[in-house]
This record gives structure tokens, C-alpha cells and sequence, in this order.
């Protein structure tokens, strides 16, 4: 533990400063490696080289054009609600990042409902997409929404019963509890990897992934703005810095989700305690606090990574196959995992 | 809340949390039944509601204020305006919307107001919050669940299975 007392006031300004670098950093990160670069690499060309080294300052080019564009909105819109819908998205995603650990001092808050929380947290930016697709007086961004809304209500429920299955295995809801189980675990007595709940809860890992990909709607699961179909969705009659902000917030859930999964199946920012060992939370070395965040950012890449792959390899669901894949596919298995899991915790 | 504040414990940041998270909740509940337009008495609600959990959270009851949030504003209400969207939602001012038996609602809320007043007074009397405002752990509100509430926790299942099964029933033409 480390033993600097800062006054209440500048740790809230730490953890709010900390907060919006946890947001912005991903969100950043994964636009340029992977939207820019990955996406440009497995379509044979090149991407942006113009702006910066290899094209590196390419979103701050991109931000700046936003900003100077016209702020539109339709005659027949419903203004104030049209203005709101973005930043209900944004601020879902900011209160997210807050229940992410990033070491052992290194979090946010210690809610001890920390999973629960995220879980709730982030079925809030439903209700912007959803007015947001309504404000607009434009039949396909209306659709838009009301694709949006019925495939994130289906897939929040695998997701939800996904992470049950770890919340048993570990024992609590809080995330920081939940790192110490898994690196503090062990796999039938070996101690070698901890117990990274990807290799117990593999089903889990694979529902929660497949749901992750649902809920940001990236593809095969992009309906809502399926851009051959409904133009672009609940984001047809936004631009400048609204459509900023849902882009930003689009690709900062990606990363929060991406954190929020290592830190249910991947150990989160620690690395086995039985290489030092440690054996409680107190026991952990404070320069943790600087290597914990490095390796969140590692895992959090690795798994964005993942996400990206699959968007960009794969056509998009029809509706009814998605609603399907959900309801009688995926809850099926998680609910088969729950039992398992519970059956498990109490024989051993 | 206690209602009345001596002067030695007064929670001054908690009690001017509450005054303004309750003037706001008492706006939006004005908003909801006044609103001229579906989509924004329903988003007033969802004012209303995250207000009750931002209460719960002032009374350091997390586990709750949580499970408000995910029930009611991410769940609810989303299904509450997908409804309202796919049926009869149109945008600006619509004129029809008060029922003609609007007047009985005023009996009804004052006869809620008196019951829930009298229930809370008589529950609580004079009862303090504890200084430290301990937190109730998840554990503790399952251990309730699940031991002495076990069988009001199972009749109020059977009643929404039969609510769910219900509605399937109407819903389905064959």
C-alpha cells in the first residue's frame, strides 16, 4: 500500500484527470492501430501516411475537421433531445472506466458491487442511442434505434449471465477481488499462471466476447447502422462534433470493454502473485501501481485486437438471425455454464 | 432522510445532496404528467428514477441504487420508449393525451402519499442513519433474501413467471 496521504479534493482530481486518460487513450489507440492501420493492412494498401510519421497524426487532422464543420440539425428535429442523445452515450462511457482497476492503489472507485455496476452502467446508452435514432424526424435513423434497442436488451442478458459464471468461481463483484482471485488461484494445485478464469470459464470468456461485440455493435452484429440498409442508422442526420462524440464514444467502449473483459478473464493488471510471493492484496509491491496500467493497456490492445479481427472479416447477421443467436443460443450455454460452475464451486 | 434535523449531527453535504436531487425528482414527476409529447414524459421519468438511485446512493446503499439503475432506467424504461416508438410516438406536441378520468388520479396519490408516510413514520420513528453511514454489503442482502425472505422472494417469482407467461399468451395469435 502505498503510503502517500493526498488530501480528498486532489484525489478526486486525480481519479477524474485519470478517469478521462483511461477514455481517450484507448479510444485513440484503437482508432489509429486498428481502424486506420489493421484495417488498411488486410485490404492491401496503406492508410493514412500523410499526417505525422505513418500517418500518427491522422485524428488530431480528423478532430480538428469535425470541430470546424457546421453543427446541422433537421428542421423537423426534436432539438433539445437531439442535442442530449450523444452525450448520454459519452457519459455512460466515462462513468464505466470508473470501477476498472489498474493496480493495486491504481483504481477509481472500490465499489463492491464492481461488476454489477459496469453491467448497468453501460445498458444506460441505450436510452441515447434510442432517442437519439427518435429525435432526428427520419424514418431510418428511427429504425436505427429501434434495432439498436432490441439488440442490445437481447445480448445484455448472455452477458450478464457470462459474467455470473466468474462471479461464482471468484467468490465476490468486486473487480479488485476478482483480480486477486484469479492471480492468487490455483489450477488443481498448480500455482504456476495463477488461475486466469480464461482457461476455466472459457465458455463465459466466449459468450461474454460474442456479447461485447453485440453491445458496441460492431460487425456481423452492426444492424443499427447498417450502411447499405438504414444509411447509417441512429447516426444519419448527425455530424460535426455530435458525430464526434458517438464516435468517440464508440470506440471507447471498445477499449473499457476490452479492459473490463481482462480484468473478468485475463487477471486484470496483475501478474501471478506466487512469482513474488505475495499472498494478499497488502502484500503486493507498490511499483505494481506503475506496471499494473502497462499491462492492462497490453491486454486491453490484445483483446480490442480481437474485436477488430472479427469486425473486419465478417458479413453482417440478418435481424431475425441475430435476435436467434441470442435467445436460443447464447443463454442457453450460459445458463448451462452457471449450473456447471455452481456444481463445481460447491464439489471442490 | 429524517425529517427532523438537531444540531449537532447534521450530514450538511448528504442533506443539500438530497434537497437538490429531490427538487429535481419532484420537476421531473411534474414533467412527467404535464408533458405535451409521450418521449418526454417518459424521459422525465427516467429523471425521476436515477434520482431515486442517486437517494439510495447518499443512503450508502450501492447494491440498490445498482440494481434501480439497471432495472429501471436500462431496462424499462428502454423497453417503455421502444414501445412507445413503435406504436404512436410523434414528434412536437400532441393534444389528446390527458384521460378523462385524469381528476381521479389526485385521491389515489394522496391516498399513497398518506400510507407510504404512515408506514415509513411508523417503521422508523425516530430512528437515526449511524453516523459512519456503514455500507450494506452485497452478502448481507442476499443472506436476507435467501434465509428469512425466502418465501415472499419465491411467491413474488411465481407471480412474475405468471406475468411473463401471461403476456406470452395474449401475444401470440396461434
Amino acid at each position: 500500500m502505498i503510503a502517500v496521504d493526498l488530501p480528498y479534493w486532489a484525489q478526486s482530481l486525480l481519479r477524474v484527470l485519470g478517469g478521462t486518460v483511461a477514455v481517450l487513450l484507448p479510444a485513440g489507440t484503437i482508432v489509429y492501430l486498428f481502424l486506420f492501420k489493421m484495417m488498411s493492412f488486410m485490404q492491401s494498401r496503406l492508410g493514412p501516411m500523410e499526417a505525422g510519421p505513418y500517418g500518427s497524426m491522422q485524428l488530431f487532422a480528423e478532430v480538428g475537421k469535425w470541430l470546424q464543420k457546421e453543427d446541422i440539425q433537421p428542421a423537423l428535429a426534436d432539438k433539445k433531445i437531439f442535442k442530449i442523445a450523444p452525450l448520454i452515450v459519452l457519459v455512460s462511457t466515462f462513468i464505466l472506466v470508473a470501477v476498472v482497476p489498474f493496480g493495486p492503489d491504481a483504481y477509481f472507485t472500490d465499489f463492491e458491487a464492481g461488476v454489477f455496476y459496469a453491467l448497468a452502467v453501460s445498458s444506460v446508452s441505450v436510452l441515447g442511442i434510442l432517442i437519439a435514432g427518435w429525435s432526428s424526424a427520419n424514418k431510418y435513423s428511427l429504425l436505427g434505434g429501434l434495432r439498436a434497442a432490441g439488440q442490445l436488451i437481447a445480448y445484455e442478458l448472455p452477458m450478464v449471465l457470462a459474467v455470473v459464471g466468474v462471479v461464482i468461481q471468484a467468490g465476490s463483484m468486486n473487480m479488485q477481488q476478482i483480480v486477486f482471485a484469479q492471480n492468487h488461484g490455483s489450477i488443481f494445485g498448480w500455482d504456476g499462471v495463477g488461475n486466469p478464469y480464461v482457461l476455466t470459464q472459457f465458455v463465459a470468456f466466449g459468450v461474454f466476447m460474442i456479447a461485447v461485440q453485440a453491445e458496441l455493435t460492431q460487425t456481423p452484429f452492426d444492424m443499427p447502422i447498417a450502411e447499405s440498409e438504414l444509411v447509417s442508422g441512429y447516426m444519419t442526420e448527425y455530424s460535426g462534433f455530435r458525430f464526434l462524440i458517438f464516435f468517440i464514444a464508440e470506440f471507447a467502449n471498445v477499449g473499457i470493454f476490452a479492459l473490463i473483459a481482462s480484468v473478468l478473464f485475463l487477471g486484470g493488471w496483475g501478474v501471478p502473485f506466487s512469482w513474488f510471493g505475495w499472498d494478499s492484496m497488502d502484500a503486493v509491491d507498490d511499483w505494481m501501481n506503475v506496471v499494473g496500467p502497462l499491462i492492462m493497456i497490453g491486454k486491453m490492445l490484445a483483446l480490442s485486437f480481437l474485436i477488430m479481427w472479427v469486425r473486419f472479416s465478417y458479413p453482417r447477421l440478418r435481424e431475425d438471425q441475430l435476435q436467434r443467436f441470442a435467445w436460443k443460443v447464447l443463454i442457453p450455454v450460459s445458463l448451462v455454464n452457471i449450473m456447471l460452475t455452481a456444481i463445481l464451486k460447491v464439489a471442490f | 432522510m429524517s425529517a427532523v434535523i438537531l444540531a449537532d449531527d447534521i450530514y450538511v453535504a448528504q442533506n443539500i445532496g438530497f434537497g437538490i436531487i429531490a427538487a429535481v425528482m419532484i420537476v421531473g414527476a411534474l414533467k412527467v404528467v404535464t408533458s405535451k409529447n409521450v418521449v418526454h414524459a417518459a424521459l422525465s421519468l427516467v429523471l425521476v428514477l436515477a434520482g431515486a438511485a442517486a437517494q439510495y446512493l447518499l443512503l450508502a446503499a450501492e447494491f440498490v441504487a445498482v440494481t434501480q439503475v439497471l432495472v429501471y432506467v436500462g431496462a424499462v424504461m428502454v423497453l417503455f420508449l421502444f414501445g412507445v416508438m413503435l406504436t404512436r410516438a410523434k414528434l412536437g406536441q400532441e393534444g389528446d393525451l390527458n384521460n378523462k378520468n385524469a381528476l381521479l388520479g389526485v385521491p389515489v396519490a394522496l391516498l399513497m402519499l398518506g400510507v407510504m408516510s404512515w408506514v415509513l413514520i411508523d417503521g422508523f420513528e425516530d430512528t437515526k442513519l449511524p453516523q459512519d453511514g456503514d455500507q450494506v454489503s452485497v452478502q448481507a442482502v442476499s443472506d436476507s433474501i435467501f434465509k428469512p425472505y425466502l418465501l415472499p422472494f419465491w411467491a413474488l417469482s411465481f407471480v412474475l413467471l405468471a406475468a411473463v407467461i401471461g403476456a406470452i399468451v395474449l401475444a401470440r395469435k396461434d
